[in-house]
């Protein structure tokens, strides 16, 4: 997967949306529409626009205090609206570590 | 061990503070991430995928008991209960929250650890020989030096504020455990023709998107002047070494760049032209700090203890014996190394559990030590022979006497995708099945010493590129892809691998690495030629005519 820290031009080619880590535990967290953040992935603001996730981007940008580090990542949309990682790196994010780990995670 | 005197305690827990005033204002909105990054960043907080993570010096590998429980109570506390060993002589801690952290670091600080110079661009954690002070033949303990470097370079200005991070390995044994040609600076301790010691200075060695082997560009530095002259290397490097672009600022590139007679040049007239800046280091500074280096008071023993004899006869005590224990310097002891590689298990973790039970039996049968090596294994290093049929039961009870160290399934492995915000691609769990793959100790034997090493993207922090085989994880069109290459070695004989073919799927990589050994055993031209060194004799093509024949 691409570092999205080598991320410079937004261009998205579908569903997409944004995501940090929040400041105080960094906890994965979600851009929700209600301009806060989420540590469920179903209660991302979903943009499917190159503009809306500029927009989306830069106001996640702004709350430095609630979360580091955002940017934008791909979703995939499935039937009934459920909203699935995008690629391997967000379903890790999402789900945690692919290893069997020898302590309970 | 080291003892910290006061000037090391206040120094330690002064950071704490600076530290705990750092979060407070970085949670209050006071400072920006921005702001906050250099802060965290010298304090050994980086953010990874799931969290931040917590990168714990461990100098030059050695930890009391004291300490061990305390890193285990770290990961217990504050954490998901364990902790990675890396190959640069730290521990990393994966779910850290940032408001805890200055009570991590309190933690650490009242048992003198502390993760200073573990991240940043500055002078890293000088790195040593695990087996330093117990290895035979050894001219002497390295660590005096790596802790006499790192005194002076711990919150140097000089230093702190450097291109890049800049890494210093030091070993004085003949076999180089502490991998110094892939360092910025590697010191080779060595004697001259007058019976002097000092070292042998290389420089420019390193991994990374541009790897590069060390070359030497002094044979015999005194160790009275070994800070001077590094302190000429590294004012030779702030003058030329490139602050515009990250991927150019390493010590290698300008050495590649420069070459390496100009730049042993430059730092010769550098060296000459510094004249005497209060570096040279006097008998009294060196021994004062060698003082401080406590040893074990060793009693006489046999060389084959009645109770070794006896152990004899138990076929796994044997294997593990053969594997895991090394000779020492003193009569009657051994070094044994503690596999963190168990069959199927994250090369390099340790469970909080394990952390508090080898701190258990380091004082019951190592004088309460033990090290950590850059291949992501723990050592005990001063073992009486008569208690190594005991310790092997101990250890076997906690999996930590998996008979495989050297061998095909002691795999060296950066987190990768699974922790890492750089990793384009996973490394633990290639070396999970690959460790299920080669999981017959027989077959392991058969195969011999081989080195396997993955990293999870170009930054190489499982050294890929000196593995006899290294893994280097790459994305295409989304996917995870491996290229393999064959060949690397990072000891005193280091040098790069050689790329062996196209990429490899995810799925495909544990069969390929699976048909390059069975190539390999087919091609040795006896049963003692090891990997490398028929990788040597014969070079790729051979290799890779039968790996990539039918795919």
């Amino acid at each position: 997967m691409t570092s999205p820290l080598e991320q410079k031009k937004i261009r998205i080619t579908g569903p997409s949306m944004v995501t940090a880590n929040r400041t105080w535990d960094g906890a994965v967290v979600y851009r929700t529409a209600k301009q806060g953040w989420s540590t469920e992935l179903s209660d991302s603001a979903i943009v499917t626009t190159s503009d809306e996730a500029r927009a989306l981007l830069a106001e996640a940008t702004a709350d430095d205090v609630g979360a580091v580090g955002p940017y934008i990542a791909p979703v995939e949309l499935k039937d009934g609206g459920k909203v699935k990682p995008g690629n391997l790196r967000e379903h890790i994010r999402a789900k945690g570590v692919t290893i069997d780990l020898q302590v309970p995670a | 061990m080291y003892a910290y005197d006061e000037l090391d305690r206040t120094l330690i827990n002064e950071r704490v503070s600076e530290f705990r005033d750092q979060v407070k204002r970085r949670l209050s909105g006071e400072l920006t991430e921005d702001e906050f990054k250099i802060l965290r960043l010298q304090n050994g907080v980086y953010l990874q995928l799931h969290a931040y993570m917590f990168r714990v010096a461990i100098p030059y590998g050695t930890l009391s008991s004291k300490q061990l429980r305390r890193l285990a109570h770290v990961a217990r506390r504050y954490d998901r209960g364990y902790g990675h060993f890396t190959t640069r002589q730290n521990i990393q801690f994966n779910w850290i929250k940032l408001a805890e952290l200055p009570d991590a670091l309190s933690d650490l600080a009242e048992v003198g650890i502390h993760a200073m110079q573990t991240s940043g661009n500055n002078m890293r954690n000088v790195t040593s020989d695990q087996w330093a002070g117990v290895a035979p033949g050894e001219i002497e303990d390295p660590r005096i030096w790596s802790e006499l470097i790192r005194q002076h370079t711990t919150l140097h200005p000089e230093f702190s504020f450097l291109p890049r991070k800049f890494k210093i390995a030091i070993t004085a044994a003949e076999h180089d455990r502490a991998a110094i040609k892939i360092h910025d600076i590697g010191l080779r301790l060595h004697k001259n023709g007058d019976g002097e010691t000092g070292f042998e200075v290389l420089v420019g060695g390193g991994l990374g998107r541009t790897p590069f082997i060390a070359k030497t560009i002094k044979p015999f530095v005194p160790g009275r002047d070994i800070l001077s002259y590094i302190e000429a290397i590294l004012r030779v490097y702030n003058q030329y070494g490139r602050r515009d672009n990250i991927y150019k600022a390493r010590i290698k590139i300008l050495v590649h760049e420069l070459g390496i007679e100009k730049f042993a040049k430059e730092v010769e007239e550098e060296w000459k032209a510094m004249g005497d800046v209060g570096l040279t280091l006097d008998h009294a500074a060196i021994e004062e700090v060698r003082s401080r280096f406590s040893y074990p008071a060793y009693e006489k023993l046999p060389h084959m203890p009645d109770e070794l004899k006896q152990a004899a006869h138990d076929p796994l005590f044997e294997r593990w014996r053969k594997n895991s224990v090394s000779a020492h310097k003193v009569q009657g002891y051994s070094i044994v190394t503690l596999s963190l590689k168990p069959v199927g298990g994250p090369p390099g973790d340790a469970t909080a559990e394990q952390m508090d039970a080898v701190a258990d039996l380091a004082d019951k049968y190592s004088f309460g030590e033990i090290r950590v090596g850059h291949e992501q294994n723990l050592a005990l290093p001063h073992v009486a022979k008569r208690d190594l049929p005991l310790l092997f039961k101990a250890l076997d009870r906690l999996g930590l006497a998996t008979p495989n160290v050297n061998l095909v399934t002691d795999i060296i492995a950066c987190p990768g995708l699974d922790y890492c915000s750089l990793a384009n691609a996973r490394s633990i769990p290639i070396a999970q099945e690959l460790t299920r793959r080669f999981a017959n100790h027989d077959t392991a034997d058969l195969i011999g010493r081989l080195h396997i090493n993955i990293s999870g993207c170009i930054n190489a922090c499982g050294h890929h590129h000196v593995g006899h085989i290294g893994i280097l994880g790459v994305e295409k069109n989304g996917e995870e892809f491996y290229q393999i290459t064959i060949g690397g070695r990072a000891d005193e004989n280091a040098q790069l691998g050689t790329l062996i073919g196209p990429a490899v799927p995810y799925a495909e990589v544990a069969d390929v690495i699976e048909d390059i050994v069975e190539a390999y055993l087919a091609l040795r031209d006896r049963p003692e030629e090891l990997f490398v060194d028929t990788v040597k004799r014969l070079g790729v093509e051979p290799i890779r005519e039968r790996v990539y024949a039918t795919r």
